[in-house]
């Protein structure tokens, strides 16, 4: 008789990062060089400018099976475009804030400022974000449930 | 309402029979007491069809954006709030503000055909509105309704006042309200995310993607929307899968956010009286708190709260329930 | 004839829900539709018209078609389709007014004609029809113009309700084989107490505002004619271009075929569609309609003369009236009928 195993899989959340060309990218870089680890689960996705992000990106995320998206940017005030990111700070504060209202867990989403020389801050906000975002658990509230057919 | 009614078929009159005007644009007598149509009216004669009653809660200033690029000049009879819609749209360049005359309209708050027939009423042959009292006369009688249970949503919690006019009828005035209409917003915020989630699951389950809501919103004026062109990714007429509602709401909420004038013509449209207008006032509501007090089409100039910035703004992840921590 | 008393109707969905699927208007967040029924919903048969229409039970908003896995240089179509009679999977559709049901004889005539649609006629063959009578018909309604009797629908049961009883009658082989499943929880009785409401509905509709529609102009002969009446262009004036009307609608039949791209693989689905919207049959070239006149007019002639001159004059309007109460503008098929209807509609 086979033996039925009722092991079950551990939760490894889907984390979209977008992280902008001029800073957190760098930053990203500069982790890697340093031998900061950060999980294998993020997975970056590089813009021209933390304000290039539309909220129809996050949606998309979502919809396409992220159990959590992180936007990072260059730090107010540094920004590369010079006022990029105080849009993608108003946009964002507002989206995240509305998505909550609609009762999608406030913790799914978040927005750091990481510059070019913070590869040690990247590592610790990407390590903090996948830990938060494992403890909530799989994104029920704002996914396409036709996307995981099969699976 | 009736001499209001007069006051204006006569003005139309004037201003079409000198020439002043090309068109002018109004509401058309329907098949019963409670359905007049948006119309433009180009001749005298067809003035006779003119009506302005308690059921004209639609808002005309979209149809400007067509009426104004046509050839002469077109009178619109605007109400308070769709005079705030009007100067949005001319901040975003979409009217020719030099081919509308515009006439403001008093208004006393209009009512809802669905709300008073959902009280057991029909064959309704008209209705007297005395302060709060709603006289709804059928074939076989009448009877007395509370207004404030069969206004329009929008017109619950609206003290809006004309914010543009090149002049005006108004023969009666509104006694003021004391209404805070961010209070079934607040409700809201105050429920658990669960409860919250599963309030919006429930009423966007409702929704039949029919796009009126979009398809009437002054906000709404982009010549291809995102969600009609193919090559966007999003396109999609389906409600198939609850995600699809809620990207179109979501999107659509934060793509008028900064804009929205809450004249409320969503949760008029909606066949499925989703209560939309809660989407866009918790946008307003937030920009107040965070960015300062703005209310969209109060003049035809300025940045709007999303085009704009402080180097202090609030953090994102200190901002929770609309409020920066 | 049958009758059950009202209060014990939640054991009659319970008993056909035993064996067999039930969709019934039920009413959620505040608006009446159809859904499938379960325990502790609140149905409600009173609601003369429920938002949308029952189509949506055997012709979905959204179905999926067929999908794609792909592997490699490697395509597998995986066939979705079911065969619901095989499969045990009944259902019925209770509720139906005497419009809805015709509605279906127009859907019939598109989906079942050569070569026939698989996906619909499934869900039609594992369908059983409960219909239910009018009693209480608003000033909306104008289905006797189409000749249709609001008080006698047909269909597999025709059920009548008053304030004590549903009245129960069988009227195909379906409908026995559905009697034969509940019958134990009714009694005999019921004929005085129907022909009674027939005839007091019978004066309502008599009196009903658009009882007098005249359809006479809208023949195949005319259609030129109707086609270039300058009164389209006011008609239309006001409409949003919004697909309310088509999606209310009970005999709108057009969908549009998409694809969704899933983690497996691809997804074709089709969803309803409506000629009011701009990206409607939407080709390499552009739009065969580039204004909203234009795609108001296709609406309502192939409603009353399209449709009508290829299927011996059956018109694919059905008189239910949800276009009259839902238009956000308020135009609908009768301002329609009555400006382009000529003299006899004055």
């Amino acid at each position: 008789m086979q033996e039925v195993t009722t092991e079950k899989k551990e939760f490894v959340p889907n984390i979209v990062a977008f992280c902008c060309n001029w800073c957190s990218y760098a930053g990203a870089d500069l982790a890697g060089s340093s031998r900061l680890t950060y999980p294998a689960n993020v997975k970056i996705i590089r813009v021209p400018c933390s304000c290039r992000v539309n909220p129809m990106f996050v949606l998309k995320a979502f919809q396409q099976g992220a159990d959590g998206v992180i936007l990072c940017g260059c730090h107010p005030g540094d920004c590369h475009y010079v006022t990029g990111n105080y849009y993608t700070r108003r946009r964002m504060a507002l989206l995240y804030s509305f998505l909550n209202y609609m009762g999608i867990e406030k913790d799914r989403t978040r927005v750091e400022w990481v510059s070019a020389a913070e590869g040690a801050k990247f590592s610790a906000v990407m390590n903090d974000f996948v830990k938060t975002v494992t403890e909530l658990g799989e994104n029920k509230r704002l996914t396409d449930l036709r996307v995981k057919e099969g699976e | 309402m009736k001499d209001v009614a007069l006051k204006m078929i006569d003005r139309a009159k004037q201003l079409l029979e000198s020439g002043e005007v090309a068109r002018v644009i109004g509401w058309k007598k329907g098949d019963f007491c409670y359905d007049p149509t948006p119309a433009a009216f180009e001749t005298v004669e067809e003035l006779k069809d003119f009506v302005y009653d308690y059921f004209c809660g639609a808002n005309l200033s979209k149809y400007l954006i067509q009426m104004s690029k046509k050839e002469g000049k077109t009178a619109v009879f605007l109400k308070p709030c769709d005079t705030y819609s009007f100067n949005q749209l001319i901040k975003e360049h979409r009217i020719k503000r030099e081919n509308v005359y515009v006439i403001a309209v008093e208004c006393l708050g209009k009512l809802d055909i669905e709300k008073i027939k959902a009280q057991g009423i029909s064959f309704v042959t008209g209705v007297e509105v005395v302060e709060k009292d709603v006289k709804v006369f059928t074939a076989d009688g009448e009877t007395t309704l509370y207004k404030p249970d069969v206004v329009l949503s929008k017109c619950a919690t609206c003290t809006k006042t004309h914010q543009v006019k090149d002049e005006e009828i108004i023969l009666h005035e509104r006694p003021a309200k004391d209404v805070n209409r961010f209070e079934e917003v607040e409700k809201l915020e105050a429920m658990t995310e669960e409860e919250r989630f599963a309030f919006w699951r429930e009423q966007l389950s409702k929704c039949i993607r029919c796009n009126a809501c979009r398809n009437v919103c002054p906000a709404c004026s982009c010549l291809k929307c995102v969600f009609d062109n193919p090559s966007s990714g999003v396109a999609a007429k389906a409600n198939d899968d609850k995600f699809e509602e809620q990207l179109f709401h979501i999107i659509r909420a934060f793509h008028v956010a900064g804009r929205c004038t809450d004249c409320g013509e969503c949760s008029r449209v909606c066949p499925q009286n989703i209560p939309l207008h809660l989407l866009n006032r918790k946008f307003i509501k937030d920009i107040d708190n965070l960015y300062g007090e703005y209310q969209a089409g109060e003049t035809d100039e300025g940045k709007t709260p999303l085009t704009s910035y402080t180097e202090s703004d609030a953090e994102p992840k200190d901002v929770f329930n609309g409020e920066a921590k | 004839m049958l009758k059950i008393a009202k209060e014990r109707l939640n054991e009659l969905y319970a008993k056909i829900n035993e064996s067999m699927g039930l969709f019934i208007p039920v009413k959620k967040a505040g608006e009446v539709n159809y859904a499938v029924w379960g325990e502790g919903k609140e149905v409600s048969l009173e609601t003369l018209k429920t938002v949308k229409s029952p189509k949506n039970a055997f012709f979905p908003q959204t179905e999926t078609m067929m999908k794609f896995k792909t592997e490699g240089k490697n395509i597998e179509v995986v066939d979705v389709r079911k065969d619901y009679v095989e499969e045990g999977k009944l259902f019925v559709l209770f509720g139906v007014k005497a419009c809805d049901y015709k509605a279906i004889e127009v859907l019939d005539k598109v989906f079942l004609a050569e070569p026939v649609d698989t996906y619909y006629k499934a869900r039609k063959d594992a369908m059983t029809v409960v219909t239910l009578a009018c009693s209480r018909p608003e000033e909306s309604c104008f289905c006797g113009v189409f000749g249709i009797d609001a008080t006698a629908p047909e269909g597999d049961v025709t059920t009548w309700l008053d304030e004590a009883y549903l009245y129960w009658q069988a009227n195909t082989e379906k409908g026995e084989k559905l009697t034969a499943l509940v019958k134990d929880l009714f009694e005999e009785g019921g004929e005085k107490e129907v022909a009674a409401q027939k005839e007091a509905t019978k004066a309502i509709l008599a009196k009903l505002p658009y009882a007098a529609l005249n359809l006479n102009r809208f023949k195949p002969e005319n259609l030129n004619d109707l086609f270039d009446d300058p009164a389209w262009e006011s008609l239309s004036e006001a409409c949003l271009g919004c697909g309310t009307c088509t999606f209310v609608c009970p005999t709108c039949q057009c969908f549009d075929i998409r694809d969704f791209k899933t983690h497996e693989g691809i997804m074709r689905y089709r969803c309803w569609d409506s000629c009011m919207y701009s990206d409607f049959t939407l080709m390499a070239h552009g739009n065969s309609r580039t204004t909203q006149m234009q795609r108001f007019r296709q609406r309502f002639m192939h409603k009353l003369v399209y449709y009508p001159s290829q299927n011996n004059g059956l018109y694919s309007c059905v008189g239910c009236g949800r276009c009259v109460n839902k238009c956000p503008q308020r135009l609908n098929i009768v301002k329609v009928i009555k400006t382009l209807g000529g003299k006899a509609n004055d």
